[in-house]
């Protein structure tokens, strides 16, 4: 990576429209999701660190903290800060838990799905956040992380909850009413439960980020890439586009980690319903 | 260079589904983070105080309730024991008014009695005064008269065995005369 020399910012370069220079050299691509490790060596096997590894350690110390400054010492009649925070507590609570999984038995998963969904956000809102602007979720791996999580969670409680037999019918979705279609229908139920089920869990939340961050570059290096006679022009929709997505991105962070945490919502009821 | 010699030489390493495992292990840690401190310590504390929250709400409603329900009864009560003075005052006067009426009658039968008494007392008391005084005038009258008989007819009749008779058949045709006079 290090031979990468599209790695330094665009507005480092003098790469202009009409400069002979082309768009190619600037453009944003899989590079711009590539970062130089901060500290160890990215090439060999050993442990590094680097940007996003450090955005994903910061942003969760400011979800912490934020619950720690508005939860530590709640009070019954709230302040300003405490208000808000329940207020975000109390939407994944009702909103999203009570009411896919269920107030009795959703209770318990409150907390694992209150910390995915402030996890998730915060690791999307870094995109747009000045310096930072980077969205740790458009790196496969902490998507990955999470799926996995809810994946070992859903699997355990299906067989915990059906036995094994059970659990097999569950993940097959077993109907005995399909007839002669059912050994391919367990096939695929089967495939698209236990294994692309994982897959686009994480996948789903990696490419919106991973496309909203590419939109946003792509704008951002484009209005300086276009900087140049004429060229002023475009440059200036290009500016105003910069704006309208960064808008449009935090909206996008917010609803695809409403989607993450539903989805997780749906798998766990999924697991604790009985037979159909 | 472009991205397609970008691309060719980064090779793999550029494959965006492919997680190092550095990442992966930093991105576990940093979500166990948070929900290490929200899981354990920070929601069941805001937990508690949302319970307690609703207790006091709940609490705060019951007792309104029970304010209500308990100045509705005094009410109730109030209401009753009114309209219960109202029918013992009602029933006093009706009583009060009927004694009334009783004592005087009562009052007045007993004058009508005292003054019937009083009147018959009064007709005995000149009944006997008038005989009283009719039999002493009769005896002053005889006497009278026999003393002036005796002295006109000079004579005394006093000792005669007459004498009462004599008087007594004046006195009667006196008697007779004045009844006959009447």
């Amino acid at each position: 990576m290090s031979a990468d020399p599209t790695q330094v910012l665009a507005f480092e370069t003098d790469c202009h429209l009409f400069d002979g220079c082309g768009f190619d050299t600037v453009s944003p691509g899989l590079h711009s999701f590539l970062y130089e490790p901060l500290w160890g060596d990215a090439d060999g096997n050993g442990f590094y660190f680097n940007k996003p590894m450090l955005l994903a350690l910061l942003g969760s110390i400011i979800v912490v903290g934020f619950f720690w400054a508005a939860f530590r010492r709640p009070k019954v009649v709230p302040g300003k800060l405490q208000m808000v925070a329940e207020t975000g507590y109390d939407f994944v609570r009702r909103g999203i838990v009570y009411e896919t999984i269920g107030k009795k038995e959703g209770e318990k998963y409150v907390p694992l799905i209150v910390s995915l969904f402030f996890f998730v956000w915060m690791m999307n809102i870094w995109s747009i956040i000045p310096v930072a602007q980077f969205p740790v979720t458009s790196i496969i791996a902490y998507p990955m992380v999470l799926a996995l999580i809810v994946y070992i969670l859903w699997v355990s409680l299906t067989f915990k909850r059906h036995g094994f037999v059970g659990a097999f019918k569950n993940f097959t979705g077993y109907d005995k009413s399909l007839g002669a279609v059912l050994p391919l229908a367990m096939t695929i139920e089967f495939f698209s439960n236990l294994l692309v089920r994982p897959f686009t869990h994480a996948v789903r939340l990696f490419a919106n980020m991973f496309a909203g961050h590419t939109l946003l570059v792509l704008f951002t290096v484009a209005t300086w890439y276009m900087l140049n006679g004429i060229g002023i022009a475009y440059s200036g929709v290009s500016f105003l586009m910069t704006i309208v997505m960064t808008a449009f991105e935090l909206f996008i962070q917010a609803v695809q980690a409403y989607v993450f945490v539903l989805l997780t919502c749906s798998y766990i009821q999924g697991a604790l319903a009985e037979h159909h | 260079m472009n991205l397609a010699m970008i691309l060719a030489q980064e090779g793999e390493k550029e494959n965006p589904l492919i997680p190092p495992w550095p990442e992966l292990v930093i991105g576990l840690i940093a979500f166990v983070i948070v929900f290490g401190f929200l899981a354990k310590k920070l929601l069941p504390t805001i937990n508690k105080v949302l319970e307690e929250r609703r207790e006091a709400i709940e609490g705060g409603i019951e007792k309104a309730e029970a304010a209500q329900t308990e100045a509705h009864s005094v009410l109730e009560q109030y209401k009753a024991q009114l309209a219960e003075a109202r029918h013992e005052a009602a029933r006093l006067r009706q009583e009060a008014q009927e004694q009334g009426a009783t004592l005087i009658a009562e009052m007045r039968a007993e004058g009508q009695r005292q003054r019937e008494e009083i009147v018959a007392a009064g007709h005995a008391q000149i009944e006997a005064d008038r005989k009283a005084a009719a039999s002493a005038l009769r005896q002053d009258v005889g006497k009278l008269a026999t003393e002036l008989a005796g002295k006109l007819v000079g004579e005394s009749l006093e000792d005669h065995a007459r004498q009462s008779r004599v008087i007594d058949r004046f006195l009667d045709e006196l008697e007779e005369k004045a009844e006959a006079g009447r």
